[in-house]
């Protein structure tokens, strides 16, 4: 039900703006007004409240769901707070990122208990039927990549989350179907 | 009120969420409405129950009847023969793992029966997301003993008493901490909860927030009021999104009440509580990365002195307990200091809530008493190794901890016994290994996750840990010198001392504790170039052993390239050009016939 859904977005919709700047060798954004109003209003929103730069960073994330320089830069002038430090903050929590991510971001687990029950061999799995490595994004821009530590489902282990859903007690050969449902 | 002739509590924690509650609870209630039992059968979600790998579990009362493992296609069985005709149905009770003998009654049920239950009190008995149910358990009376009828002091002198330690890891005695935060007469202070759990294998602390989010809230005012702060913040993961709808609930519902905002009870008392959600950074669980990280600045731990009792956050004296420690606090207000440090051992009060998991039968939640053996944890509650395999060590403490060995199963466990031998409490994860497990490959993982989500701010820790995983790796790739382990330990000793936050200094452990008890197994893969337990891929060659193989051909159908032959009645074969080293085939055989 919600792929129909995730498909119609992206179809002309904002993201059509992200694109990669090979002189600049990183993912830009063209930024309209309506997006500048939606930045002006979570910065309206946290402006008053010193050290409440991570909820706003989160906010601003999902805007494009990434934070590119020209929305840092844009943040920072109207939080009032320098571009450097934004910067710092936004590369050193895993939350936030400055590379785009896919339609589906699939998370699998590497805490202890999906580790001792094979969470390597699932990731290598993953890896190799989508052909990227942990981390980067398809070039369909469908698929993200993404390692975690543990999520607390250490019951179903080893598990991986795709988008919000969750896929428990998984073994390799499972992950091809569980990957055709996307 | 109406009175419903039974309550079915179905769990909805994230466990059994994740293996279908909620389809289970629609079934539920359609097949309610299709039988003319919606009135008389009320359905209740609860918090985590803690038995996570039998989910979804539910409980039927007034008869405590314990279901698990509930799909949606058992529901109209159920109803029927359960609700209509009042026989349970056998086929859904748990199963004992030795006996295989169907047990209907949770105390009955081992995994239950030892446990002793204060922070998890609650737990699969009330509805998180309604006030009401936590009051009717006694909520809030704590609160309301505290501030008409004792001084801060009084409440400070009770929680010293009772001898409560900080549960998040570091032990420090609760009672002291707040004293001294009280001792500044500095303006506005602080109580933080922190609910940024981030040891890999633990999930105590998500469990309590999203099935008793209000024993939570309460001991924190109840820490205000005793420290005179009167803002609080309660940083949570944003990797736990149900935990924080429910605390986002249970504080507006408290605000609601009265309970939180000015004038708290008419005492005269105000205080509030905002929820931070966390950004993913492990290094935010230290004190005091994580008030820089409620800053809005990169979580990087500072030195102390000064403590974050005298300048914590915004430079202000601010008091941090775990959540499990605040749980603590309004049972041990309600009915004295005595009643609690009645239990537990001399150093270490009260109970422990444990995170079971790894290869152990009942994997869930546990809470209890300080001093409980870990064979009692292992093969009482966790009902034993599955497979019939043997026990090799039990991790505790994350990656701040070690692995204690079977012969230190007897040891009971408290603050003080884990840390002399080489592991510490931590948060309470404890993950069972089996004899598949390897230990330096243990180690090497915890040192990777400790590399990783380093803050780079001290060197013994940046670089001193990358060192060691660099020697871990040469290790389980076969290119393990003479002389590797002695350098380990005395790397290991170096990061200890000399790392500024408690993160750096207790990072070696993992690769401490394993060299103290299964140094022979890091031997085995220096000097033989082996792996016993068939994890090191570089180590195995891959080859049957045909005196061991049974010639059953299940590697043979595991094999995902057909590098295996095999015919009936001959042992298989691998053919090195073909295999990709995937071990599909070791997993399968129950022969251990591959080397």
């Amino acid at each position: 039900m919600n792929i129909v859904y995730n498909r119609n977005k992206r179809k002309g919709g904002k993201m059509e703006r992200v694109h990669y700047d090979e002189q600049a060798d990183r993912f830009v954004v063209d930024l309209v007004k309506e997006d500048y109003a939606q930045l002006d209003e979570i910065v309206g929103r946290y402006c008053n409240k010193p050290g409440y730069l991570i909820p706003a960073l989160k906010d601003a994330q999902s805007v494009f769901g990434f934070l590119p320089l020209e929305i840092q830069n844009y943040l920072s002038r109207g939080l009032r707070i320098s571009p450097s430090h934004i910067y710092g903050v936004v590369t050193f929590y895993a939350f936030f990122t400055i590379v785009p991510r896919g339609q589906h971001v699939i998370r699998c687990c590497m805490g202890t208990a999906c580790y001792v029950k094979g969470a390597a061999e699932i990731v290598r799995k993953v890896e190799d039927t989508l052909g990227i490595k942990v981390g980067e994004t398809t070039k369909d821009l469908k698929f993200s990549l993404e390692v975690v530590r543990c999520v607390g489902a250490c019951g179903l282990a080893p598990v991986i989350f795709i988008d919000d859903d969750v896929h428990g007690m998984l073994e390799p050969k499972k992950i091809e179907n569980i990957l055709a449902q996307y | 009120m109406k009175r419903s002739r039974s309550q079915v509590l179905l769990c909805s924690g994230t466990g059994c969420v994740a293996s279908g509650s909620g389809v289970v609870k629609k079934a539920l209630e359609e097949e309610l409405v299709n039988r003319g039992l919606q009135g008389e059968i009320e359905v209740v979600l609860t918090g985590c129950n803690g038995f996570c790998a039998l989910g979804p579990v539910m409980v039927a009362y007034p008869e405590g009847i314990f279901y698990v493992q509930v799909k949606p296609e058992d529901i109209p069985h159920l109803v029927e023969e359960h609700f209509l005709k009042g026989r349970p149905v056998e086929r859904l009770m748990y199963k004992e793992p030795i006996k295989e003998a169907r047990i209907p009654l949770m105390r009955d049920i081992n995994f239950f029966k030892h446990q002793r239950l204060i922070t998890l009190k609650n737990r699969g008995l009330i509805d998180p997301e309604k006030i009401d149910e936590y009051i009717a358990r006694d909520g809030y009376a704590a609160l309301s003993k505290a501030l008409t009828s004792m001084s801060p002091e009084e409440v400070i002198q009770e929680v010293k008493k009772s001898g409560l330690r900080g549960r998040g890891g570091g032990g420090f005695p609760t009672g002291r901490k707040w004293e001294e935060v009280r001792k500044y007469d500095r303006f506005p202070k602080y109580t933080i909860c922190n609910g940024d759990e981030g040891d890999p294998g633990a999930f105590m602390d998500r469990s309590v927030l999203e099935a008793d989010p209000h024993s939570v809230i309460e001991g924190m005012i109840i820490s205000a009021y005793a420290i005179e702060a009167h803002q609080g913040f309660i940083y949570v993961r944003a990797e736990y999104p149900l935990a924080i709808k429910r605390l986002e609930i249970a504080l507006s519902q408290a605000r609601d009440y009265g309970l939180l905002g000015n004038d708290i009870l008419y005492s005269g008392f105000d205080f509030d509580v905002d929820i931070y959600p966390g950004a993913g950074a492990f290094v935010c669980g230290e004190s005091t990365a994580l008030m820089y990280s409620l800053e809005g600045r990169r979580g990087m731990p500072r030195i102390k002195p000064p403590r974050s009792a005298e300048a914590g956050l915004w430079g202000q004296p601010t008091n941090l307990n775990n959540v499990e420690t605040f749980a603590n606090v309004p049972p041990i207000i309600l009915n004295g200091a005595d009643w609690f440090a009645s239990i537990g051992t001399e150093g270490s009060k009260g109970t422990k809530v444990f995170a079971l998991t790894g290869a152990i039968n009942n994997v869930g939640l546990v809470e209890v008493p300080m001093g409980t053996t870990l064979r009692t944890l292992v093969f009482d509650i966790g009902g034993g190794i599955p497979h019939k395999r043997q026990f090799k060590a039990a991790q505790m403490g994350g990656p701040s901890g070690g692995c204690v060995p079977t012969e230190l199963l007897d040891t009971e466990i408290d603050f003080d016994s884990l840390t002399q031998a080489g592991a510490m409490m931590g948060s309470g994860g404890v993950v069972i290994m089996d004899e598949r497990t390897c230990m330096v490959d243990t180690a090497k993982f915890f040192t990777e996750f400790s590399v990783g989500e380093s803050c780079g701010k001290c060197v013994p820790c940046r670089e001193g840990l990358k060192v060691m995983l660099d020697k871990l790796t040469e290790i389980v790739d076969g290119l393990g010198k003479e002389g590797d382990i002695e350098f380990l330990e005395k790397l290991g000793r170096h990061i200890q001392n000399t790392s500024h936050c408690g993160l750096g200094q207790t990072a070696a452990n993992p690769v401490l504790s394993t060299i103290r008890y299964f140094r022979d197994e890091y031997k085995t893969h220096i000097e033989e170039k082996r792996c016993s337990a068939l994890v090191c891929t570089k180590l195995i060659k891959f080859r049957v052993n045909k005196e061991e193989c049974k010639m059953c051909g299940l590697c043979f159908k595991a094999c995902p390239v057909g590098a295996i032959t095999w015919e009936k009645k001959h042992p298989a074969e691998i053919d090195q050009t073909k295999c990709t080293k995937c071990k599909s085939c070791i997993q399968v055989c129950t022969f251990k016939a591959i080397e």
